[in-house]
């Protein structure tokens, strides 16, 4: 147990922040931690804030090896999309679940390797190579859904949107699935540090042995994958593919978890279990803002404003004079 | 074939006959769409050119992919061409005097279709347009009679904040309720008109009012989250249509399929046949030179599950929504 003090220390302006919002929330709504079963699953604002979150919470994962190279993927919302709209129309042409869901994870890889190779082998900046397909793979779903909504019925497809195991939402099983997965290859293994070495210094790694340009292509591929799965179950919970909507402007969600993860936009050090909390935080203050009754107007505001104040929390300069608890001192040296 | 093809020439010549002096039959017509943004905007693309097959008039279509110097471009095109309308779906509001002007100094008459523009109304014969407002007011006269005098507890799922539509089907209902104190919004979010942030507003109500027990009824400015919407009541184990009433606006074929399940109870069509009374403008001013109103508002017509709504999606599910 002590081995993990550390991490919870770190931890600490993330926990208080999800900690003073679900507070905030329950203010405004005090059923809001309520729970109780229905139809074999668990259901209350609690689960609604973490089975909400899963897609961006994927969607996050995926981020935070590719931020992590020193990269940036913006395709993530156009890859679910595209991903939505081949289990869509597939399942609609009559194909069965398995291998809806296995052309549709491959389509994403596919788009990640692409990126990847652009960012490794014609080296790109990240930015603009996903900038690519952020555009481009937004046209190409319209293409596959012919413009439509494409509405499905099976069950088995369905069953990833709004299915339950354990009681638990699929998404939320999913995404708790992923992220544990993720942290035990990064960390049980060099990878994690590889990847971590190419993000500091990608030149300095290559020549230290690293296969600096193979790492990179398979955390785009990777990042793809998880856009896939998102992609998937945002159109499994609505029954249908929405290609002009499906996965807009999501990227910047997972980036934005991602940094309220504390992960170095510059790349280096990360942490996937933080990336997942940003998530979640994130999601927190959304159904808050949903349930709070404010007047719609309000809601960018509120967001930005709570955003601001999150960030704040976590600034180092600010660490020394704030009233929350910062990480130990002698931890900050060693850092320094 | 050639059956079906002489029937439709033939119809069309009795109807140009009835119709007056003048034969539809020549007319020549542009139509410059804004592009495919939406199943609305497909379904206005097919039902315009199935009004023009009908009246026999010659359509050219030009698809501006959402850019406005493309709509410049076919508009200057039908001018060369000498066309006898030029019917436009403007994708913006502003910068349209200079061609409007040469399209009315080659006495070209131009209608729009279903948006305004910014500029002088003499630059254009009339506007086909829907009436916002009107839509949402027959939403919630449709409640306030559903109703039926009893306490009803509305929830509301705005479209995409600050847009028209959103403003003003908003505003339609509120008046319509209004005079009616036992019909009352109690909450109100936007779901940005899309099915995912539907379903996400409304579980948020959902919890919010008590499971649902306190919700007598949802209003959503678009059917697409309508259909959201009634996936997060099942998933709360209420039954749509029955337990929380739900009634929405345009008319798009699922919340038909939605209405034929008994899950939700009435939409307002936004029709997408914006062509239709733009033809009829045009064939009269053809024939003896009367000048249409500068504004013509489509029908603002209410389905419910008594206008069996089965028959209603099939018909509409060709039309490329």
């Amino acid at each position: 147990m002590r081995k993990f003090m550390p991490g919870l220390r770190k931890a600490a302006p993330q926990l208080v922040s999800l900690g003073v919002i679900l507070f905030f929330n329950w203010l405004a709504f005090p059923g809001f931690f309520d729970l109780r079963i229905q139809d074999g699953r668990l259901f209350g604002s609690l689960i609604d804030v973490l089975n909400r979150g899963a897609p961006v919470a994927i969607l996050a994962i995926g981020m935070t090896a590719v931020i992590a190279s020193k990269g940036v993927d913006l395709s993530v919302g156009a890859v679910m999309a595209m991903a939505g709209a081949v289990a869509a129309t597939m399942t609609v042409a009559g194909h069965p679940p398995p291998i809806v869901l296995l052309s549709a994870l491959a389509v994403g890889v596919a788009c990640g390797l692409l990126n990847g190779l652009l960012v490794a082998v014609l080296e790109l900046q990240p930015i603009v190579a996903t900038l690519i397909l952020m555009v481009a793979g937004r046209g190409i779903a319209q293409l596959i859904t012919e413009g439509v909504i494409v509405t499905f019925n099976d069950p088995g497809l369905i069953f990833v949107g709004t299915g339950a195991f354990l009681d638990l939402p699929m998404p939320v099983v999913l995404a708790a699935a992923l992220a544990l997965l993720a942290v035990l290859v990064v960390r049980r293994t060099a990878l994690g540090m590889l990847i971590e070495s190419i993000g500091v210094n990608r030149s300095a790694s290559t020549y230290a042995g690293i296969n600096s340009r193979l790492l990179i292509i398979i955390v785009y591929a990777f990042s793809g994958f998880c856009a896939a799965l998102a992609g998937i179950i945002a159109a499994a919970d609505i029954r249908g593919a929405d290609a002009n909507n499906a996965g807009l402007w999501l990227e910047l969600d997972a980036i934005l978890a991602v940094v309220i993860g504390g992960t170095s936009l510059l790349g280096g050090r990360f942490s996937i279990l933080m990336s997942v909390l940003g998530a979640i935080i994130i999601q927190a203050m959304n159904t808050g803002i949903l349930i709070s009754g404010f007047p719609p107007e309000y809601n960018l505001v509120v967001k930005a404003c709570v955003i601001i104040l999150i960030l704040l929390a976590q600034s180092a300069s600010l660490g020394g004079v704030a009233w929350l608890p910062r990480r130990i001192p002698a931890a900050k040296s060693k850092e320094a | 074939m050639i059956n079906v093809l002489k029937s439709i020439v033939l119809g069309s010549t009795i109807a140009a006959a009835l119709a007056g002096s003048v034969s539809a039959a020549s007319l020549t017509v542009g139509f410059s769409q804004i592009g495919s943004e939406s199943g609305w905007r497909a379904a206005e693309t097919s039902v315009t050119k199935q009004q023009a097959e009908k009246r026999g008039v010659d359509l050219k279509f030009a698809d501006a992919q959402q850019k406005q110097e493309n709509q410049i471009k076919a508009i200057r095109g039908f001018i060369a061409q000498g066309v006898d309308a030029i019917l436009v779906a403007p994708v913006v509001a502003t910068g349209w005097e200079a061609v409007l002007q040469e399209a009315k100094d080659a006495d070209i008459p131009v209608m729009l279709l279903d948006r305004g523009i910014d500029g002088s109304p003499d630059l254009y014969m009339t506007m086909v347009a829907s009436d916002q407002v009107l839509e949402g007011k027959v939403a919630g006269e449709w409640l306030v009679k559903e109703a039926a005098g009893k306490e009803c507890n509305v929830v509301e799922l705005q479209g995409t904040t600050g847009s028209s539509p959103a403003i003003n089907r908003k505003k339609g209902f509120e008046e319509a309720i209004a005079g009616t104190p036992t019909v009352k919004i109690i909450r109100s979010q936007t779901g940005d008109f899309t099915r995912a942030k539907g379903k996400e507003v409304m579980e948020g109500f959902l919890k919010a009012e008590n499971g649902g027990k306190n919700i007598c009824a949802l209003y959503a400015h678009n059917d697409d989250m309508a259909v959201g919407a009634i996936q997060a009541i099942k998933e709360a184990g209420l039954k749509p249509g029955t337990d929380i009433k739900v009634v929405s606006i345009d008319a798009v074929p699922d919340i038909f399929k939605a209405m034929a399940d008994g899950e939700a109870n009435a939409t307002v069509e936004l029709t997408p046949n914006m062509a239709g009374p733009a033809f009829d403008a045009l064939e009269k001013f053809k024939a003896d030179g009367t000048l249409p109103p500068k504004q013509i508002i489509t029908e603002s017509k209410l389905y419910t599950q008594a206008d069996d709504p089965m028959k209603v999606y099939e018909e509409k599910k060709g039309l490329g929504y």
